[in-house]
């Protein structure tokens, strides 16, 4: 840093690492845990050693299977669905009118006051949590899918008419792919929302699942295991979103030359 | 020296003309209460390069768009080889004034992208749009992709994939109005060289006069609301002289001049 010393101060230069930041605040995560400040946090390291423990259990086994399933099958609804009435709405003005109105109402309107409604539709059960995944992610997808379908060019559409182009292949061929850096986006932020979802609804159904195990820690005082689920949870979702991430750079390469 | 010959305006559509490839009748077009084209008459004549040319809001480019099928007419015909079409169809191709190329395919794919949507074999449609590609002065292009490309290129791109589809009428709509001069100077000459040699039938719209006299067989003047053929123009410019001198010879400049004072009244 002595070389720093006669060059002025910008504010740039005190950008701060992710990572850096990261470990900074496990680190008085670590210190707040030994001095036994707040009795819910164990040191980190604690949480840390728990985590392959924790993996090797049958139960977080089981639970991650019924996690990732009902996680799964919401957000293949919730991809489909949301696809389709985002072109539908992109493409029709009767379609848009139509629905417009509830989809801008459910993006972002809070959810999870329906979890106890769906509870009592669909019962305390993988049902719930599965619409409950669906209802969180759909409805950034049909946005993020409507947007990336208005802005096709009118004049690819014409392209393809005008050289024969079937409705199939206008859509297959066209649409998809001039839509396509709209539709990642929305389900890089449709998956993370049903990751909110699966959560959201195990929890407040608490007998399946990560709810069930969430619950069984936090009635019992296990804060180790607690908090160890909650990392792996929150690293499963940074990876998920990452993932797509890396997937949207693929294509990301004409996002910003076409006009 | 009698260098042009003006076509008086309400001629008797067909009457002793040459094989018409094209042909309009009576073509309407509103675009809510506004009347964008009313009773449109005109032939194109095979092989030939006709230019639609007039002030914005003539309706060029949407008499352009009926041929090609893309915009639905409020009344008339309008005939390809005699036969009534409502649609797009194989026989017409269209270059389009922002060149409409998929930014997601390489040059090559979208040279072959109408054959593509025909269902040609991949082997076949690339070799096709080879050729095509080198026709228009792109070989060695093939891999690369729009944003890598010129405006000049990528309507080079446009006109290829026109081309490729092998069909008989080419529809041009503005193609050179976002090039800049010294490509668009470059890109006419080339095209005069592809009316030779592909004996194919270009409609072509503009704006600029310059333009339509340097490339054109005839002109077809429109005035603007409602667009209507006011004036057709057959420019006899000897185009054995060379770009140089067709910019320098008096036939040229006279019907640019007589162009302009036709046209003069609608420009406010």
């Amino acid at each position: 840093m002595s070389t720093d010393i006669g060059a002025p101060l910008k504010p740039r230069s005190w950008r701060v690492p992710m990572m850096a930041s990261l470990i900074l605040w496990c680190i008085a995560w670590e210190v707040v845990g030994r001095i036994g400040a707040v009795f819910i946090l164990p040191p980190f390291s604690e949480v840390l050693a728990r985590i392959p423990e924790l993996v090797a259990t049958p139960t977080w086994q089981r639970a991650t299977l019924t996690t990732l399933w009902t996680f799964s099958v919401g957000m293949v609804f919730a991809v489909v669905i949301g696809i389709t009435l985002g072109v539908l709405m992109g493409r029709s003005r009767i379609a848009d009118r139509l629905l417009g109105v509830w989809v801008n109402l459910f993006v972002s309107a809070p959810l999870s006051a329906l979890v106890p409604v769906l509870m009592i539709l669909f019962g305390l059960g993988e049902t719930t949590v599965i619409v409950t995944v669906f209802l969180f992610a759909v409805w950034i997808i049909v946005l993020d899918v409507r947007a990336g379908v208005l802005h096709v060019s009118p004049s690819l559409v014409e392209m393809a008419r005008s050289y024969g182009a079937s409705r199939t292949q206008l859509y297959g061929k066209v649409i998809f792919w001039a839509a396509l850096p709209e539709i990642l986006a929305g389900l890089r932020v449709g998956l993370i929302r049903g990751v909110k979802g699966v959560v959201v609804g195990q929890l407040l159904v608490a007998i399946i699942g990560y709810g069930e195990l969430f619950e069984l820690y936090s009635r019992s005082f296990d804060m180790p295991r607690f908090w160890a689920l909650t990392i792996l949870l929150f690293g499963a979702a940074l990876a998920l979103s990452a993932l797509i991430g890396i997937l949207e750079k693929q294509f990301g390469y004409y996002a910003g030359v076409r006009s | 020296m009698q260098a042009l010959e003006t076509v008086a305006t309400r001629e008797r559509p067909g009457a002793g003309e040459t094989d018409a490839v094209v042909a309009v009748r009576g073509i309407t077009k509103y675009y809510g209460s506004t009347e964008a084209l009313r009773g449109v008459d005109l032939d194109f004549p095979r092989g030939k390069l006709t230019t639609l040319l007039g002030p914005s809001g003539c309706g060029k480019t949407t008499l352009l768009k009926i041929i090609a099928g893309l915009v639905p007419k409020d009344a008339g015909q309008v005939m390809v080889n005699g036969r009534v079409v409502n649609s797009p169809g194989p026989e017409r191709a269209f270059v389009f004034q922002d060149f409409a190329l998929m930014p997601w395919a390489d040059v090559l794919r979208n040279v072959a992208f109408g054959l593509e949507l025909r269902g040609t074999s991949r082997r076949e449609r690339e070799d096709i749009a080879r050729h095509y590609i080198a026709e228009v002065g792109l070989a060695g292009f093939e891999r690369k992709f729009p944003h890598q490309l010129s405006g000049g290129m990528k309507q080079r791109v446009g006109l290829a994939r026109a081309l490729a589809v092998d069909a008989e009428v080419l529809l041009l709509d503005e193609p050179f109005s976002a090039v800049d001069e010294q490509n668009r100077r470059k890109f006419q000459e080339d095209l005069l060289r592809l009316v030779e040699t592909e004996r194919k039938t270009f409609i072509f719209v503009t704006h600029s006069i310059e333009e339509a006299v340097y490339i054109s067989d005839r002109i077809v003047l429109l005035s603007p609301r409602p667009g209507r053929v006011s004036q057709i123009i057959d420019p006899r410019i000897s185009r054995e002289a060379g770009p140089e001198a067709i910019r320098r010879d008096p036939a040229y400049l006279d019907t640019v001049e007589e162009i302009w004072q036709g046209l003069k009244r609608y420009v406010d």
